[in-house]
């Protein structure tokens, strides 16, 4: 038996809506896409849902207390929460530069905590 | 009173922009002045992805994107004052600055990039009544308090509009363990990205009420809760649809104004809905040699369109200074 399932494509600001046709759970046709991005991820969010996260991480001897930070690959979406805490429960120390992975494999996944911009030390 | 080429007004990506157009141009005496204690403008406190996907064909957050333009004004040695706000601009063309550093300095300039960007609409300004209670923020001032101050503003929140800073800080406050009770948005559907509704509202179940309004604010030392209302298709609160929400923190997302008060004082001319400078298509405005881009002139989704607009300007104050610097020898 087949499902259509609709959805609005997030990976760029366009924001595609999708119509997902599935059948046993399985996705056998995309429609309403742009790019063939949006296929894939529509595969995705009905299989395994991804997301990237972006948030901040507190610096110590730094310029600034706190530096933006993101995953350097999007993680399952049921991991967001964990991946906060577990961001939260680490300092990093300055200095800082775009592009530091400053987790390494978050919550065992292939994706790592990396610095989004530079911080000097405090003078 | 020192005499400066080229000055621009804001180190944001309008800013950083025009400075690299002019300097790839033949400019050389340019000054950058911003205000903040860094270069990047709003997009350090922007710290969630979607931009660049146009100019970098990449998708970048914020910082990252301010990151490659505050590189390129470094590599060509640009110079640039930070801490350094500028108080008065003259129609010819005077431009007065204070800081702690330098003190109070006027320059005299050769041309003018605006670049001001814009600040948001406040409380005050939608006249909700209520007592006075701290614990009411504008969006993007809870979005630099968390994403560079390091505070958490309030635990349990009400966030009024459904523009993309309301949205985003829905998700930012969630995800740093506030609960955020729901989004009101005055009109039937929001003029944020749809991309924002999804992974904002959607993926952590806020509620998102359309035609509803902030219509009282409740607590003495901190706020208490808000009455929301229903409103009717004049805006207008419907009786017996108010609805009391306990909570600490009510968040404004109602609209962004282009900072022109510099503006005003050199005469340069505003468009009168959106109060941005009105600009012709080389980005010059109705003063001669000042020129302008980015959110002083209106306000973008996509930073992407503000980089392509700042090179228009800072092209235009290239051509402009050459031009007269061509005019002055053959005189």
């Amino acid at each position: 038996m087949s499902i259509v399932r609709e959805m609005t494509c997030i990976l760029c600001p366009l924001g595609c809506h999708l119509k997902v046709t599935l059948e046993e759970e399985q996705v056998v046709n995309v429609e309403g896409n742009s790019c063939p991005k949006g296929e894939a991820y529509a595969k995705e969010e009905c299989t395994h849902p991804i997301r990237t996260l972006t948030t901040t991480m507190r610096v110590m001897g730094g310029e600034i207390p706190v530096i933006s930070v993101k995953t350097s690959n999007p993680i399952p979406k049921n991991l967001l929460y964990e991946a906060m805490n577990e961001v939260n429960s680490v300092q990093v120390k300055a200095p800082i530069h775009i592009g530091d992975i400053l987790i390494e494999n978050l919550l065992g996944t292939d994706s790592h905590i990396v610095a989004t911009r530079d911080c000097d030390k405090n003078k | 009173m020192m005499y400066k080429e080229l000055v621009i007004i804001g180190g944001g990506p309008a800013g950083l922009g025009a400075a690299v157009e002019a300097y790839d141009r033949g400019i050389r005496d340019i000054l950058i002045i911003e205000r903040d204690r860094e270069l990047g403008g709003i997009l350090q406190q922007c710290i969630h992805n979607g931009f660049g996907l146009h100019v970098f064909k990449e998708e970048l957050t914020g910082p990252e994107y301010a990151w490659r333009y505050m590189d390129m004004v470094k590599k060509r040695e640009i110079s640039y004052q930070l801490n350094t706000m500028v108080v008065d601009m003259t129609e010819d063309r005077c431009v007065t600055a204070i800081s702690k550093e330098h003190g109070l300095v006027t320059y005299k300039c050769g041309a003018i990039v605006l670049a001001m960007g814009c600040r948001e609409r406040t409380r005050g300004a939608l006249n909700i009544p209520g007592t006075r209670p701290a614990g009411i923020y504008t969006a993007g001032t809870a979005q630099r308090f968390v994403n560079m101050d390091g505070y958490l503003p309030g635990k349990k929140v009400v966030i009024l509009g459904s523009g993309d800073i309301g949205l985003i800080m829905a998700r930012r406050m969630t995800l740093e363990g506030a609960k955020v009770e729901m989004v009101c948005e005055i009109m039937d559907h929001s003029n944020g990205l749809q991309r924002n509704i999804v992974q904002c509202l959607e993926d952590f179940d806020i509620p998102l009420l359309f035609n509803h309004t902030v219509i009282d604010i409740q607590g003495s030392r901190r706020v208490e809760g808000v009455t929301i209302a229903q409103v009717d298709e004049n805006l207008q609160p419907i009786k017996g649809s108010e609805r009391q929400v306990p909570c600490d923190t009510l968040l404004l997302s109602v609209g962004l104004i282009p900072e022109n008060e510099l503006s005003r004082q050199a005469g340069v001319i505003l468009d009168n809905k959106t109060r941005g400078v009105q600009v012709n298509k080389g980005k010059e405005s109705s003063r001669e040699g000042i020129f302008a881009c980015g959110n002083v002139v209106k306000v973008h989704d996509l930073v992407d369109n503000v980089t392509k607009e700042s090179k228009v300007a800072g092209k235009s104050a290239a051509e402009y200074i050459l031009s007269r610097k061509v005019e002055a020898v053959c005189l």
